[in-house]
Formats: C-alpha cells, sequence, structure tokens
C-alpha cells in the first residue's frame, strides 16, 4: 500500500474510497500562481474519473500572513479526528509548531476534492504518504526560493519554527512567500525518519477542540446567508410509497409561503420561516401508491439463509454435509438499525444564475456537487460544495438527495433556500443497516480442534445500489462489499472453511452504517467460536490462537487476542457474579480483541468494563484512536444491546429517540481500557475496526453467567 | 407579542409572531446563538440543554413565551476561551467531543447538575445527565463530570481564601 501511494516527480497517487474497493487516482503536479497566498497548488490530469474536473487550481496549504499554514482537508472531520492527525503530519514535514496548522474544510472550488467519500476508516491511512509527501515537497520550496531571495546556497539552510534559517537570519514563512508567484516543484523529497516527527504519534488534543467545547458555529445546520427562506419538502411516511398527486392549493395561499414547488419526484415548498414551511407543508395533501401491510416479520422471513441468490466469498478444503456426525450449527440474527446521528441531514442552497453554492454536512463532497450539477443542468465547476463539520456522520451521509432538493427550491425562488429534515423524517427514511441472519456451522476432530467451520449469511444491501460504487462492482464481484465486511473465517487453520454470502432485496433502502457488515458478522462468528470452545471444552483464548495462521495479518491478530486477554486478565470463570467474554475481529487490515467484564442485575445485562487491544499500525495520534475505540465500543453496545427498528404496517417505526433505544451515560462502560499495538510501521484503519467484537463479546459474558446463548440483537434476557 | 429575557446577561427585547415558537429557534434564528442544537424537536434527545433561570432546559419544547422576563443562559455564555466556565475546563482536559453537536447540551445539563449537586456520584451522574451522544462520548464525559466538580471545589475554595 505505501509503494502505491508513493509520490514521484509530477505525479501523484491517491488513494481513495472505500477500504477494499478503493479507486487509485493519478495526478500531476502543475504549478499555478497562487490564489491567495497559497504556495502549494496542483492541476490534476486525471487518467480515471477521479475529480471529473482537470484544469482547477487544486490547494493543499496555504501561509497566512500570521505565518500559519492552514491545510485544505479533501476528508470531512465527522468526530473521527482526521484533522489533528493531518495537522501533525503536515507540522512534521513542515517543520512548523503544531499550534500554527490549522486544518479547514476543502470546498470544491478549491479543486481540492476527494472524488469518493470521507469514509471506509481510510482517511488518515490514504493521506499518509501524498500528504506528508506534499509537506516535505513544500518545504524543500520554500527553502529554495528563500535561497534565491537571500542569495545563499540551499544548502546553508535549514527551516525551523516556521521559518528558514541561515546563520542568523531568519526568514519566515509568509515573508517568503510574500509577493511570489512564480514556483518551481522540486523532486519529492526524501520524508524524515518517523523517529524524527515531534507530532506524529503524540497523544494531542483535537485541533477542533476549543470549537466544539464553546459552541462555534461549525455544522451544516449552523450555515446561513441573507435573505435566507426556509424549504420543507413532503415525505411518505409508508415504505414504497409513490408519489401520484399532491393538492397544493391551501399550501400555496398561507401566511410566509413564498412557493410551493412541484416537481416529478417530489412536492417542497419555501417561506419566509422555519414554521411556516412546516405548517405549509403540513397542509398540502398528497396521494401515495404503497404496499399494505408489511410488518417485521415479513422482512424476518425475506431475511432468511437460502432465500435469493448466492456466492462462495471464500472457500478452502471441503463443504460440510448436514448429516455430519457431530456437526454443531447456530442461527444468529441482527435487526434493522438506524444511524440516529445527532445532527439532521440538511442543507443550505443558493442557486444565482448558472452558479449554485452549496453548505452541507456530506461524506461525498464530490458526489454532491455531481448530482447538484446534474440536476441543475450546469457545468460541474458551477457548483461550489462548501463542507462543514458533520455532527455525526457513520455513513449516513453518503446519500444527499437533500442538497438537489434544495437547489431545486433555491433556483425556483431565486434565494438561498436552507432546509433540513425532521427527526421523523430521519428515522423513517434512513438508510438503514441492514438485517441479517447468519448460520454457523462448526465440527471438531478427535484432537478437540475444529475441522470444518462455515458461516452463510444473509444482509440487505451496502454497497449494492448506491452511488459510490460504478455499477459493475456489485456484479463483478457478486457479492455485496459492504455486507461482507467481517464475514470471512479469519480461522485460516481450519482445515476445511467457507463463507457464503446470500443476497435479498429489501424493499426499502439499507445502506452503509459505520463498519458496515462487521458488527453483525463479527456477533455471529465470534459467539459460534465461544460455543465450540466450550464444546470443546478448552479456553477460549487458546481454541482461537490455535486456529490462526501465522501470516502477517494471522501473527498481528493472535497478538491482540494475547494483549486484551493478558490486560484484562481474561478468566472463564465467574468471579464475584461478573463474567468475561472475549471476540475478536479483522476489518479492513486491523485486527481487533475485546474482552467484555458483564454482569445480571434485576434480569438486565450490565457492562462493567471493556478491555480493547487494537494494532492500527502507527497512531499518529493515540488519544485520537483511544477515542474511536471508546466511541465504537459505546456504539457497538448501543447497536448490540438496544437498537432495534420494527416495521409495523408498512412504516418503519420508532420514529423518535427513547422509544428508538440507544445507549445512555447509564449504559456506557464505567471502564474502558485501551491497549494499542504497532504491527506495522504506518497507519491503518481505526474508525469502524474497533466496532466488531463488542457484541459478541457481552453475548459471550452473558453465557458464562446463565448458560444461555443470546443468538439476536439487540441483546436480552427476557 | 414582545418578548424580554436576559440572555447571557444580556437584555434582549424581541418581537415574536408566535408566542409558542419554541426558544431554542428564537435563540439560533433571531439572536444568532448557534451553539444551542437542532436534534430532535421532541425534548427526546437533549441537544437543545440551555439553562433557564439556572435549570436545565430542552429549548426545542419550551415555548418562547415561557422565557418572559428570565435569564437564559447558553453556551456560549456559560464561559469563554479566556475564562472558561469549570465544565468547559473539565472538557478541554478530557478531550471529551468527536463530533461535538451533542456537546454543548452535555455541557449545559453537567452545568445545571452541578448547581445542585456539587459533588455528583456515579449514580447521580446516570440519573441526571440523560442526553444521547451517538459518536459514544459518555466515558470521557463522565470523567470530566468529575473533573468538573473538583474544579469547581477548588474555584469555591479559592474564593473563600481570598475573601
Amino acid at each position: 500500500m505505501a509503494e502505491k501511494n508513493k509520490v514521484s516527480r509530477r505525479k501523484f497517487l491517491v488513494r481513495g474510497g472505500l477500504g477494499t474497493v478503493g479507486v487509485l487516482a493519478v495526478g500531476a503536479y502543475v504549478f499555478r500562481n497562487p490564489i491567495r497566498r497559497s504556495i502549494l497548488s496542483m492541476a490534476n490530469s486525471m487518467e480515471m474519473g477521479y475529480m471529473g474536473d482537470t484544469d482547477t487550481p487544486m490547494i493543499w496549504f496555504e501561509v497566512t500572513n500570521e505565518n500559519n499554514i492552514l491545510v485544505h482537508s479533501p476528508k470531512v472531520e465527522m468526530g473521527q479526528g482526521t484533522f489533528t492527525s493531518l495537522a501533525q503530519m503536515a507540522a512534521d514535514e513542515l517543520d512548523i509548531a503544531f499550534e500554527k496548522v490549522q486544518v479547514v474544510h476543502a470546498s470544491t472550488a478549491s479543486g481540492n476534492i476527494d472524488g469518493m467519500s470521507t469514509g471506509g476508516s481510510t482517511s488518515v491511512s490514504g493521506l499518509w504518504q501524498p500528504l506528508r509527501e506534499l509537506a516535505a515537497t513544500m518545504r524543500e520550496m520554500l527553502k529554495n526560493k528563500a535561497a534565491s531571495k537571500l542569495g545563499v546556497s540551499v544548502g546553508e539552510l535549514t527551516t525551523k519554527d516556521g521559518a528558514v534559517h541561515h546563520k542568523d537570519m531568519v526568514m519566515t514563512y509568509a515573508e517568503i512567500t510574500d509577493g511570489v508567484t512564480e514556483w518551481e516543484v522540486p523532486d519529492t523529497p526524501v520524508l524524515k525518519d518517523i523517529k524524527a516527527y515531534k507530532y506524529v504519534g503524540k497523544p494531542l488534543a483535537r485541533i477542533d477542540l476549543n470549537a466544539k467545547v464553546f459552541g462555534e458555529p461549525i455544522f451544516g445546520m449552523d450555515a446561513s446567508m441573507p435573505d435566507m427562506l426556509y424549504g420543507a419538502v413532503v415525505r411518505p411516511t409508508k415504505i414504497g410509497a409513490k408519489f401520484i398527486k399532491a393538492d397544493t392549493s391551501k399550501a400555496e395561499v398561507m401566511p410566509g409561503v413564498v412557493k410551493v414547488v412541484l416537481e416529478e419526484d417530489f412536492v417542497g415548498v419555501v417561506a419566509a420561516s422555519l414554521q411556516q414551511a412546516e405548517n405549509a407543508k403540513n397542509a398540502i395533501v398528497t396521494r401515495w401508491e404503497s404496499p399494505n401491510g408489511l410488518q417485521t416479520k415479513d422482512i424476518v422471513a425475506l431475511m432468511t439463509v437460502g432465500n435469493g441468490k448466492t456466492t462462495i466469498i471464500q472457500k478452502e478444503g471441503s463443504a460440510l454435509e448436514d448429516t455430519a456426525e457431530g456437526l454443531e450449527q447456530l442461527e444468529f440474527r441482527s435487526p434493522i438499525g438506524a444511524h440516529a446521528q445527532i445532527e439532521p441531514n440538511g442543507v443550505l442552497a443558493y442557486v444565482d444564475g448558472d452558479r449554485a453554492t452549496i453548505k452541507i454536512s456530506t461524506q461525498v463532497i464530490g458526489i454532491t456537487r455531481k448530482e447538484v450539477a446534474k440536476r441543475l443542468d450546469f457545468e460541474e465547476e458551477n457548483v461550489n460544495v462548501i463542507p462543514t463539520y458533520l455532527g455525526g456522520g457513520f455513513g449516513r451521509r453518503l446519500h444527499t438527495p437533500h442538497a438537489v432538493q434544495a437547489a431545486v427550491m433555491s433556483k425556483a425562488v431565486g434565494k438561498p433556500v436552507k432546509y433540513f429534515f425532521s427527526r421523523k423524517e430521519e428515522f423513517q427514511h434512513d438508510m438503514f443497516r441492514p438485517p441479517t441472519h447468519h448460520v454457523l456451522k462448526g465440527k471438531l476432530g478427535e484432537d478437540g480442534l475444529l475441522e470444518n467451520l462455515e458461516h452463510h449469511f444473509v444482509s440487505g444491501d451496502v454497497g449494492n445500489n448506491s452511488v459510490l460504487l460504478p455499477n459493475p462492482v456489485p456484479t463483478i464481484l457478486g457479492a455485496d462489499v459492504g455486507a461482507i465486511r467481517g464475514g470471512f473465517i479469519q480461522y485460516g487453520n481450519v482445515p476445511n472453511h467457507r463463507s457464503v454470502y446470500w443476497h435479498v432485496q429489501l424493499p426499502f433502502a439499507t445502506s452503509w452504517w459505520r463498519s458496515l457488515g462487521l458488527l453483525a458478522n463479527t456477533f455471529a462468528i465470534e459467539s459460534f467460536m465461544d460455543h465450540m470452545a466450550i464444546k470443546a471444552n478448552k479456553n477460549v483464548v487458546d481454541f482461537r490462537l490455535a486456529h490462526i495462521q501465522d501470516d502477517e495479518i494471522g501473527i498481528r491478530l493472535k497478538n491482540v487476542i494475547k494483549a486484551v486477554s493478558d490486560k484484562a486478565g481474561y478468566t472463564d470463570e465467574v468471579v464475584g457474579g461478573k463474567a468475561m467474554g472475549m471476540a475478536a475481529s479483522i476489518d479492513a487490515g486491523t485486527p481487533c480483541a475485546q474482552v467484555a467484564e458483564v454482569s445480571i442485575e434485576d434480569n438486565q445485562i450490565k457492562v462493567h468494563k471493556v478491555t480493547v487491544a487494537l494494532d492500527p499500525g502507527l497512531a499518529v495520534n493515540p488519544d485520537q484512536v483511544k477515542a474511536q475505540c471508546e466511541g465504537c465500543v459505546i456504539m457497538g453496545i448501543s447497536a448490540a444491546m438496544h437498537e432495534k427498528m420494527e416495521v409495523v404496517d408498512g412504516e418503519l417505526t420508532p420514529t423518535i429517540y427513547g422509544p428508538y433505544h440507544m445507549a445512555l451515560m447509564k449504559h456506557a462502560p464505567k471502564e474502558i481500557d485501551v491497549v494499542l499495538l504497532q504491527g506495522i510501521d504506518r497507519p491503518g484503519p481505526v474508525g469502524e475496526p474497533p466496532l466488531g467484537p463488542i457484541g459478541a463479546a457481552i453475548a459471550n459474558a452473558v453465557f458464562r453467567l446463565t448458560g444461555r446463548r443470546l443468538t439476536e440483537m439487540p441483546l436480552s434476557l427476557s | 407579542m414582545k418578548i424580554s429575557m436576559h440572555v447571557n446577561d444580556k437584555l434582549h427585547s424581541v418581537d415574536i409572531y408566535d408566542e409558542n415558537t419554541p426558544l431554542l429557534w428564537v435563540v439560533r434564528d433571531i439572536l444568532d446563538l448557534k451553539g444551542t442544537k437542532f436534534g430532535c424537536g421532541k425534548a427526546a434527545c437533549g441537544a437543545c440543554t440551555l439553562l433557564v433561570d439556572g435549570e436545565a432546559v430542552r429549548s426545542c419544547s419550551y415555548a418562547v413565551k415561557f422565557a418572559n422576563g428570565k435569564h437564559i443562559t447558553t453556551i456560549e455564555g456559560l464561559g469563554t476561551k479566556e475564562d472558561p466556565h469549570p465544565v468547559q475546563q473539565a472538557w478541554i482536559e478530557e478531550v471529551v467531543p468527536q463530533c461535538g453537536y451533542c456537546q454543548p447540551g452535555f455541557m449545559m445539563a453537567t452545568a445545571a447538575l452541578l448547581n445542585k449537586v456539587p459533588n455528583p456520584t456515579d449514580d447521580d451522574i446516570d440519573k441526571n445527565i440523560i442526553n444521547v451522544c451517538r459518536c459514544g462520548t459518555y466515558y470521557r464525559m463522565r470523567k470530566a463530570i468529575h473533573r468538573a466538580a473538583e474544579l469547581n471545589a477548588s474555584e469555591a475554595s479559592s474564593t473563600t481564601q481570598n475573601s
């Protein structure tokens, strides 16, 4: 991976996109006149569809008058801490104090657009090589320019604290860039030794900490423009509802209403205030046609292994016959889950003549722009998408059709229009985490080790039908690249093992939810491993280790299992009413193992402590890696123990927090102990992998306490 | 209807067409204080929590007419970067926020809790801090709440010594 990301002179490889199906894009540095004191810019001549537009200058860094460095990030900050890690990387190669580096979202007008998404836990790992090389190149450019300004040889210069030094002369980066319009791009310099870095590898505080603690208006919901109006869009409550017609006569004459916008695919209203827009929306009488009476049990029946089309995604040795002697088999289920991010989806759009400006919380900056441009029939460069901080992403903001709707409404009234989802709309029109069903089969040999291990599973779509993937991808692969995450057998020493994916089309949209298939797949497989270890009368740690092969990833997986076992003091015994459960997973190349310490109080499962061992490779910011582990543990507890959407009479429900049970303060473990290992010398994915083991770890602990094998999320004893 | 209220120690007088407009939207859209967040509109998530006469209130479901004559504190008025409120100081020390969207609501709820219970137990925290955080920052928040109580106590004792 690191090799592929190598930057060569005038060539620049970016790894973008979604974990295993990342798109490789090739661009070239072409130097432009600086835009506002930008000293490094690039225009790309793309050989693959990555950024759409090849002529726009691409800004990575700016030097400000105050001698600060502004990094324009093509990735959005949604809490995962990417901005802080990018600042650490840039500061080290630029020889400037970390405090002097600021990171902002690149607008599409800057040209620095990630044609794919912020997702798949790829932001820091994907930018690790290119960003440092860009920063190092910029440092050399500054030195070269200083040399010519000072009339000395570049070899006599050093860089330190945001300045070039020559004997007792000091020239700040701002002074060097002042008045310069022509720059030469040198060969990409050799990067510093990682050990020489002052900031990379240090647990520095997040650079957005102050903004978030003092309530600064940094989110999409906080965006405003002069003369802004408010929009609202009518949405059906039933699954699969088709729009037939709308009577808008009453809404049109209501107070504050500027315009009712009736399109082929939606009905919206624009009004002077939020309340007036909502009132008018509620006065529109809409006829929908929808299939009747769909219930949760129908979805469950549909989502059953054996239905639909099948693809074998992993195969070693022979299949296990259903009639085999000693066959063990268990079934598991996970429910429909909501994203439930606290900031609703929303957008502020202003279409002014042939130009559009879109301020939005989005994970797909380039796709948002493309879709708006297409609908308005504008050139893409005439649509500027200005991303904001996200009030939670989790995959929900990989879909932004509301940007198109707001742009259409703004065009209709000639003024900026802001609109956002109600919470009910958020729940009913989420792009849900798909429900799943798993059949695990296994058989022990005479030595008490597994001879066979099979995972058969069905899931609603994640990557299929997604705008994020080129159409042929799912067809070529045969299986949904998202649904299968975590669905592979990670125990390569089992002589006969296989994983078989089944595809069924659901009547409502499901999609990317942080860690994709990982949580449910790991819940099923690792619960079954626990079951088989007990059948074999073996310690669950030793049982797992015995089945893992000795290649690089296998060794890293074994190391996290050993580390978590040591740190937690893992025991199979129930001590003082508490029991431990263990599980492990590999996601996007990052192994993670967890031990949950659990008791039963008033017939409720209580998680007291979770120990996490993660091998993310090099942790650019160990404190933020730990924060991601803590967050994944708690979000995982929420999903595995509390959350469930139901289908009742054709409607998805509940539609509000509270009835949609989620983990609150009282459900969060009071102790989360994180151990970080470094099995590789570069950063690997972090934001999703720690979500894998938690469900199984808790269920396995519950088995120790009760002798009951819980096979359905949300886990419950009643 | 004319509503007069102190917001962050400043008297505001606003003309409201509909007196049942939630206080949240008056604070956000008329007074342009965007730190108080909209999450659900049904007082179910707590993102919109602010203080009305020192009590935590979910402002998305609190009609502005009830705020008439009262003292409102939002996150912008809790403390400043130069002089952070102990809750904000604790949040910084523990590096609590991830996405950050729900955090003002949690900090306001915590400030209100500490007004009533200066040294809350874990149980007090569980019972009183019932907002929703999707990133799962509860673990650090709990540490920060205990830390804020300590900071409050040391501030109070140094004030006593100085007086």
